[in-house]
């Protein structure tokens, strides 16, 4: 039995429409969502047997012939519910740029070098801490189409199950200092309240001497709601 | 204060959600894509072997225009044809009823799923399969549920009772040939599709 989720708190989260990120115009849904109430379902079970250590580890797992260019980074934290309680055994996936501000994917047309040596995707699971580590670059900034000289902040895209359905999160993460999350629509279509929680802390602590600057990136997903599992429970 | 108050107050921030872009391919379905990395899940969820009813779910997701979205991301989340849910005990089983796949690969932005026909998991609930919908553009993901056309039990089901009535038919899969079910998401427009708030 899966205890029920607290609910998704909007005040937090961007609206499916939004003026300055123009893609929502005619994807984002207009009609308000139904809630469902008393349903619990667990997260999917998904291959866990296909996660290999080495997945975490983006500075080696697209090697073809020597090491990816760019700046080596430590990107670690906690996977936590609202609870502050840490979330064991969850999957947690990234992918990113490349150094250059440039994806691997076929469709990215950016002008920017690809990296023979850096693939971008990375995956893993957390321990029993809720902790989750990946070795990478640093991701460069790209520009896009939304507007005019519109450039995305440097970014690593997250994905997340949790331990129930309802816990899924997509979500991106950002480094301190960047000047350009305060022109980005995607990052200020987050209330201002909880858009710093998409942004990592550089952490001396856990930087590397000689090797790799340090970030932490603590993630916050819905809780178990006490309350109402006492009441149906 | 009383105790639950505090504990209100306590409460960590949920982290915010963000589009999944336009280049998630190679991270999330990177096999479906042709990339050299294994995949955690995909589309073929079911083969001769599987126990149950197997029915290929297969669609389009269309946006406000009416255009096919050729880079959507669809997982569906669903319980076996006796209705049990795998666990992660159970992880090795034979079909974990987890499908993911990208609308990129083809053409139109069709997605397909080959799997078994859900049986019921929770007494007076219809079958059902658990779709999360997410997309460049879409800056939180969506959920919804994709329930059997002509299936008796629809009538009684407790969530498509929540439903109003002249949007419940966006819910329902139509069986196109034997064993294949269609299911279009609309993402706006007169035939938006219920997504859900769970």
């Amino acid at each position: 039995m899966v205890k029920l989720l607290n609910p998704r708190d909007f005040s937090s989260q961007p609206g499916y429409l939004d003026s300055g990120y123009r893609s929502t115009a005619l994807r984002g849904p207009t009609k308000p969502l139904i809630p469902i109430r008393g349903v619990s379902l667990a997260a999917p079970v998904y291959g866990h047997d296909r996660i290999a250590p080495g997945d975490a580890d983006l500075t080696v797992n697209g090697r073809k012939e020597g090491e990816p260019q760019g700046e080596r980074i430590i990107v670690t934290g906690r996977v936590l519910d609202e609870n502050g309680r840490p979330l064991a055994n969850t999957l947690v996936e990234i992918w990113q740029a490349n150094a250059a501000g440039r994806y691997i994917h076929v469709v990215d047309q950016h002008a920017a070098p690809l990296d023979p040596n850096f693939f971008g995707g990375g995956r893993c699971v957390t321990d029993e801490q809720g902790r989750y580590r990946f070795l990478t670059i640093k991701p460069g900034a790209y520009p896009w189409g939304n507007h005019f000289n519109a450039w995305r902040p440097n970014h690593i895209h997250f994905s997340l199950f949790g331990h129930q359905f309802g816990q899924r999160l997509v979500t991106q993460m950002y480094f301190p200092g960047d000047p350009l999350l305060l022109l980005d629509p995607i990052y200020l279509g987050v209330p201002a309240k909880s858009r710093e929680r998409m942004v990592a802390q550089f952490s001396i602590d856990v930087t590397e001497e000689g090797y790799a600057l340090g970030y932490v990136f603590d993630i916050v997903l819905r809780g178990e709601n006490a309350a109402i599992w006492e009441t149906h429970g | 204060m009383s105790g639950q108050d505090s504990t209100v107050t306590q409460l960590l921030g949920q982290t915010p959600s963000q589009t999944v872009g336009p280049f998630f391919a190679y991270g999330l379905t990177p096999q479906q894509y042709g990339y050299d990395w294994v995949s955690i899940a995909g589309g073929d969820m079911a083969d001769e072997a599987t126990p149950g009813d197997r029915i290929t779910l297969e669609g389009q997701v269309f946006d406000g225009a009416g255009k096919p979205i050729a880079d959507a991301m669809i997982e569906i989340w669903q319980a076996d044809g006796t209705g049990a849910f795998a666990t992660e005990q159970g992880r090795n089983t034979r079909f974990t009823g987890f499908g993911r796949v990208g609308t990129g690969m083809l053409g139109d932005g069709l997605f397909r799923f080959t799997t078994v026909k859900p049986g019921v998991s929770v007494a007076g609930e219809a079958p059902h399969i658990n779709i999360i919908v997410t997309m460049r553009g879409l800056l939180m993901h969506a959920f919804t549920r994709v329930y059997f056309d002509g299936d008796a039990r629809n009538d009684m089901d407790p969530v498509l009772a929540q439903v109003p009535p002249e949007r419940r038919g966006t819910l329902l899969a139509r069986k196109t040939s034997p064993g294949t079910w269609r299911f279009d998401i609309h993402m706006q427009g007169d035939a938006e599709t219920v997504f859900f708030d769970l």
